[in-house]
């Protein structure tokens, strides 16, 4: 009987979720809930999450262009803002949705194209144009895109365009997907790998846990891009790009399960004292029931947490594979592919649109930071 | 005009009230709180969880938790040697918490010491560093003048070896020593009162014994003016000159010992004082159905020993620290009859419990357990899969009602657990027997689609009661099944225990700490020092008549709450061979 | 306590067993070995070799034994200071590799330092105005800081420079100082181009650090050590440094265990970027072109040196912390 604070002095909770704490009729799902939402940036995030997920869902139609749809004329064109009125013949405001085009200059000696932007110029841009047929996820074909220049052939690059004239915001739709599911299924071998070792180390004990714990540390203590790098290299270069896409999933699942396992032994290991696990086997409960109904529910909450929070790592990781060239090969498209673009100092230092997958890194990950830390936060309501 | 009495007088604290305001309520956990406290003398100020006790004690030093803070009131020290006051009265409530002139008083005119002594003292400074930097907080001594004086007050509070103790860290003594050294810590400036915040609560009752003999003779020694808080009766009977009985924020009632004792005008302390006195003597439901004798014996315990091994280091073979935590236990158990099971802490009583039960394994020894229709069987040779059936017949319940009920399952779901996994019932029958055993146990059956967290402490043991006979058991081990409970509630749920007892016709094995809980419930009792069973008898004659010399130790040291008994019994010391100073 | 390190020093010599098996599998994982690059090499610059030649030269490699033998002559041959040739640069690996692991060494031991040293305070403070303007600015930055990957950094910043210097930032030294003998003047060119790489690098890590100190002293402030010292008339500055900072300290010693090997990792991309004459950029080569037997030692000798960072920084821990010494 320390001199804690009075119960409740602290807590900021509404009202009526105190009233319903009190009355006990919540679930530890519910609670968890009320504590996820009472942190803002992670609910922010999590809508963002959201659309970034739908974005990577949907890119075929979503994405102006192909990803492979290249036009010498507009190598390293600049972005082109977006306007949505123009001036009529009269002088009023009307509703046209445009971009404007270029005037381009061509250096002779040095033999590159110049772009500035010019105003008298102006390609309509619409929504649910018509284009080029293409397959929606590889089931059946459509001929209208969500957005894009009314006339076909005309340049629209909203974030400019690369070294072959390709449309970067299309491209970076495009390696949404990849990059962010690349992610989920590392993870999910991770959680599979990190809940079996991790289990067994915390449930068992003794010398299993020994053992494990003394490989976790090992694992851990491994610089681990050279080990990726050496793995990566080890990839034969003729596999099909889907054998590549796989093989680097199962090098980024090697590293993540390492938390997860951490932090699935240390909920076992602390879940063995508690005594209303021991109250199950005396209340007859088989030992798998116990480890089931029992222990697992109180730690699902902070392994997904945890899963939200290694998600990163694996996009990070696969980022920085690509980038160096090791990872995923065009003409696969992710960020990190992308970004190789990016490796050329005196091609970003007069395309610095380059640098935009970058950004979407920054974004996915950031989200996926506050969102993994809500969730830690939520994961154990019951410990106030 | 002052008399002579106002000239002792050392603190005043006039209409405090401390409150906790944040954004959704207010909570006045101090509401208009008046006490004095002379020199020399010994204010307990006593209260249940929630009094507002402890944030009284922190308000005098301004040191509140946030969001809390001081309202209003005064807090008046009088005859203080700072240098600013030049001797005049200062009203501590009016000072800034952050500012030098608080400092000034903390640690050398008012100093405190706290409950948990492991962590209440820094783990990576020794003692030393510590009392010396209380030392030159207030002084201007050289290093070395400090070291000795520090040294000094060790002894003072009996730490053995000072000159080697000082270097030590804290997590190197044991619980009692450590609060010694807290105790030379505060006390080291020679302030003019000591408030001590429930300082042996967290400690065993021999220990305790010996910490509150320690705080009179420095009371004498030094005259300072001493405020205990604890929610111990017996406590307050051994030290107090004066009492304040707090509740829900306020004092209901003040007075000199005596008269709170015996001549209590409030309702809350009468109510307190009958819960604790309750606990005295036996229980009136077990005196008025006395169980039969020669009944049958349905547990036999016999040689039984524990043994933990010890570390087992890198390089093979386990380290010196084996502990035997059971050796050579024996006892029997008649049906119908409640056994108590008292000892301190790492006597092997709860291992004893689970042994029984065969959550731990025993190393050796034998348990006979007869059931209504077989032969005794030896449990402990039994292999686990042919154990399980038998918990359907021994039960447990369990001591922390927070840790011992899922809080992801629904009361409904908890109760009826053993009843589906047993296969007693399903489906809809289970919910009827649950709303039953809910009745049984004193809670509305509506609630059973509620969570733990809805329910009190103490409804909480209750649903772990109906847990534990839903498969009406013949056996049931309780372990510290009141202790986690405030005292006004234990003797309901220990009548409660007595209650179904009789109806389902249960043994008990009772383990506690509190021999006046098993005085109250058991019908014999066993005594445990360091695994063994030193004494074991009908619980009035091991009380009034202990003949181990371990058990005179441990009934002497339990302090009794008659203020008049006070240093009539002389305290007897145990001290076994080897034993470690307390 | 010294039984403490031996036991931990012990613990060493399973782990550089497993570093180097881990780093041989890596070496032989790409299909075909070394002759076979090697006649491929001849195949294309037109002088194939014949097959009984090639089988003779696996012979003399010792190259058509099992693998555990091959194992085994590798490791033999490497405790001897003969880690193989490079095949891209027809040199034995040992020549090529020490003065960039050094360099390698010198950059991640800079950067920790540096990490360190900003991380602290920061942390600090955080923890001790939590909630504040600058409570929230911090973690904003931190959290940007652990999702920029650092080779996007390093670019960006390269990018800034050459936009606004005129050239681009790279290497560790200046032109006339690459090959110069270590002196006063060289030690201040190295720390003018170190800042750079340091700060690039180290970013991921100060976020990173700052917050489990942040997390970790706001758990120390509550507990009731702090209220005593409080209680013995402590000012609430000395208090909150002398006390939880110092218990809090421990654990943030104890992160150096990943963050060590999150450095060595992170330099190689960013020193292939920036240039810096350290392992990574020969390493990523050697990947790129199978040259296995560098880029297999390359790997081993990064993971001895975080082990042996790591060795050294549970001593540091130890003598820290009172607790481990007493716990044997």
């Amino acid at each position: 009987m320390t001199a804690s604070l009075p119960a409740g002095a602290d807590s900021p909770l509404p009202p009526d979720v105190v009233v319903a704490l009190r009355v006990g009729s919540a679930s530890q799902w519910r609670l968890m809930w009320w504590q996820f939402t009472r942190h803002r940036l992670a609910m922010a995030s999590a809508v963002v999450l959201v659309l970034i997920y739908l974005l990577a869902a949907f890119c075929e139609f979503i994405a102006p262009f192909s990803p492979t749809a290249f036009n010498p004329r507009y190598t390293y064109a600049p972005p082109q803002r977006m306007h949505l009125f123009d001036r009529d013949a009269a002088g009023d405001l009307v509703w046209r949705p445009h971009v404007n085009g270029f005037k381009v200059t061509i250096d002779p000696t040095a033999l590159r194209r110049t772009f500035v932007i010019d105003d008298t110029v102006k390609y309509p841009i619409g929504l649910f144009v018509p284009s080029e047929p293409y397959d929606m996820w590889g089931l059946f074909t459509l001929r209208t895109k969500l957005f894009g220049p009314l006339n076909k052939g005309d340049p629209m690059y909203l974030l400019g365009a690369d070294r072959l004239g390709r449309d970067m915001l299309s491209r970076i739709l495009y390696g949404t997907r990849i990059s962010m599911t690349i992610g989920l299924i590392g993870v999910t071998l991770s959680l599979l790998l990190g809940i079996v070792l991790g289990g067994i180390s915390g449930y068992y004990g003794g010398w299993i846990d020994h053992i494990i714990q003394r490989a976790i540390e090992f694992v851990l203590s491994l610089p681990t891009t050279p080990l990726w790098l050496g793995l990566a290299a080890a990839m034969p270069t003729t596999w099909p790009p889907l054998w590549i896409y796989f093989f680097i999933t199962i090098i980024l699942s090697l590293i993540g399960w390492t938390s997860l396992a951490r932090v699935v032994r240390g909920r076992f290991l602390s879940l063995r004292t508690d005594d209303f696990v021991t109250a199950a086997r005396l209340d007859g409960a088989p030992e798998s029931r116990v480890i089931f109904r029992h222990m697992a529910p109180s730690f699902v909450s902070h392994i997904i947490a945890e899963v939200s929070l290694a998600i990163p790592g694996m996009i990070l990781a696969e980022t920085a594979l690509s980038f160096l060239g090791l990872g995923l090969q065009p003409p696969m498209v992710s960020w990190g592919v992308l970004l190789q673009e990016a490796q050329n100092i005196r091609s970003i230092a007069t395309a610095p649109w380059l640098f935009a997958p970058g950004v979407a890194v920054v974004i996915a990950v950031l989200a996926l930071n506050f969102v993994g830390d809500g969730l830690r936060d939520a994961a154990d309501p019951y410990h106030q | 005009m002052m008399t002579e009495s106002d000239k002792d007088i050392v603190l005043e604290v006039k209409g405090l009230s401390t409150w906790f305001e944040t954004r959704h309520e207010v909570i006045k956990a101090v509401d208009d709180v008046s006490l004095t406290l002379r020199h020399g003398k010994t204010l307990c100020v006593v209260g249940e969880s929630g009094s507002g006790k402890s944030v009284t004690a922190r308000s005098i030093l301004n040191m509140i938790p946030k969001p809390g803070r001081i309202v209003g009131g005064h807090i008046i020290l009088h005859n203080s040697s700072l240098g600013w006051s030049k001797g005049g009265p200062v009203d501590l409530a009016r000072l800034d918490p952050k500012g030098r002139q608080i400092r000034g008083v903390r640690g050398r005119e008012i100093a405190m010491i706290f409950q948990e002594p492991m962590s209440s003292l820094s783990p990576v400074h020794t003692i030393g560093q510590q009392i010396i930097e209380a030392i030159r907080l207030h002084r201007r001594v050289s290093h070395a003048e400090a070291r000795a004086h520090a040294i000094a007050m060790l002894a003072q509070v009996k730490i053995p070896r000072p000159e080697q103790s000082i270097d030590s860290y804290p997590f190197e003594f044991s619980g009692g020593m450590r609060q010694r050294a807290m105790t030379a810590m505060a006390l080291v400036c020679e302030p003019k009162l000591l408030i001590a915040d429930e300082p042996t609560t967290a400690l065993d009752v021999t220990t305790q014994a010996e910490i509150l003999d320690l705080m009179k003779n420095l009371q004498s020694l030094y005259g300072m003016a001493l405020m205990f808080i604890t929610h111990d009766m017996g406590v307050v009977a051994e030290i107090a000159d004066d009492v304040a009985v707090m509740h829900q924020g306020r004092v209901v009632e003040q007075g000199p010992v005596d008269q709170i004792f015996f001549a209590p005008r409030h309702p809350y302390t009468q109510k307190l004082l009958g819960s604790v006195l309750a606990l005295e003597k036996r229980s009136r439901r077990a005196l008025k159905a006395p169980r039969q004798e020669g009944g049958e014996i349905i547990l036999e315990v016999e040689n039984l020993g524990m043994r933990f091994a010890g570390r087992k280091r890198l390089f093979g073979g386990a380290t010196g620290q084996e502990v035997q935590a059971l050796d050579a236990v024996r006892f029997s158990l008649r049906r119908g009859e409640a056994l108590g099971i008292v000892g301190e802490s790492g006597s092997g009583k709860t291992t004893l419990g689970r042994c029984i039960l065969r959550i731990l394994e025993p190393t050796s020894g034998r348990i006979l357990f007869k059931s209504r229709t077989k032969d005794a069987v030896d449990l402990a040779a039994l292999p686990m899969p042919a154990v399980k059936p038998f918990w359907q017949e021994m039960r447990m319940i369990f001591q922390d009602p927070f840790s011992s009920l899922n809080p992801r399952m629904t009361v409904l779901q908890i109760i009826g657990e053993p009843l589906r996994n047993y296969g007693v019932a399903s489906g809809a029958e289970i919910e009827d027997r649950v709303a039953r055993l809910m009745q049984r146990v004193g809670l509305p059956p509506e609630m059973m689609r509620r969570y733990p967290h809805a329910f009190s402490g103490g409804q909480r043991q209750r649903i772990g009661i109906a847990r534990a006979i839903a498969l009406r058991p013949q056996l049931i081990v309780a372990d510290e099944a009141t202790s986690a409970l405030d005292v006004s509630l234990r003797a309901q749920v220990l009548d409660l225990l007595l209650d179904i007892g009789h109806e389902l016709d249960l043994s008990y094995i009772f383990i506690s700490h509190d021999i006046s809980v098993i005085r109250y419930m058991c019908d014999r009792v066993a005594v445990m020092h360091r695994g063994r069973i030193v004494e074991i008898g009908e619980t009035e004659e091991v009380c009034e008549n202990p003949q181990h010399p371990y058990t005179r130790s441990l009934i002497s040291a339990i302090p009794k709450p008659d203020p008049r008994q006070r240093g009539r019994a002389g305290r007897i010391r145990y001290e076994p061979e080897g034993a470690a100073g307390s | 306590m010294l039984y403490f390190l031996l036991r931990r020093l012990l613990w060493m010599i399973p782990s550089f067993f497993a570093v180097s098996v881990v780093a041989f599998t890596i070496i032989q994982l790409p299909p075909g070995d070394f002759v076979t690059s090697y006649a491929a090499d001849l195949a294309t610059s037109g002088s194939p070799a014949s097959a009984q030649s090639l089988q003779a030269l696996r012979v003399r490699y010792g190259l058509d034994q099992p693998y555990p033998i091959q194992y085994l002559r590798w490791v033999g041959n490497a405790l001897q200071g003969d880690l193989g040739v490079s095949f891209e640069y027809r040199a034995p690996v040992a020549d090529l590799i020490w003065n960039r692991l050094g360099m390698t060494a010198l950059v991640a031991f800079c950067t920790l330092m540096f990490v360190w040293i900003i991380a602290f305070p920061v942390g600090v403070y955080s923890a001790l105005r939590q909630y504040s303007i600058g409570d929230y600015v911090i973690t904003f930055l931190s959290f940007l800081g652990m999702a920029t990957p650092n080779f996007l950094l390093a670019l960006f910043v390269m990018y800034l420079s050459v936009v606004f210097l005129g050239y681009s930032v790279g290497g560790l030294f200046s032109p006339e100082f690459v090959h110069a003998a270590w002196s006063m003047d060289r030690l201040l060119d190295f720390l003018k181009h170190l800042w750079l790489p340091m700060v690039v690098l180290g970013v991921a890590g100060i976020a990173a650090l700052v917050r489990i100190m942040r997390a970790n002293l706001l758990d120390e402030l509550g507990k009731p050590y702090v209220e005593t010292g409080r209680a013995k008339g402590l000012p609430e500055l000395t208090l909150t440094l002398r006390y939880p900072t110092r218990v809090a300290l421990n654990p943030f010693v104890s992160t150096v265990g990943w963050v060590l090997p999150v450095l060595v990792s992170g330099e190689v991309i960013v020193s292939s970027v920036m240039s810096l004459p350290t392992a990574g950029p020969i390493l990523i080569q050697a990947l790129k072109t199978q040259d296995m037997y560098l880029g297999g030692a390359l790997i081993m000798f990064q993971c001895i040196l975080v082990l042996i960072g790591t060795l050294l920084s549970d001593i540091l821990l130890v003598w820290l912390d009172p607790r481990i010494r007493y716990d044997s």
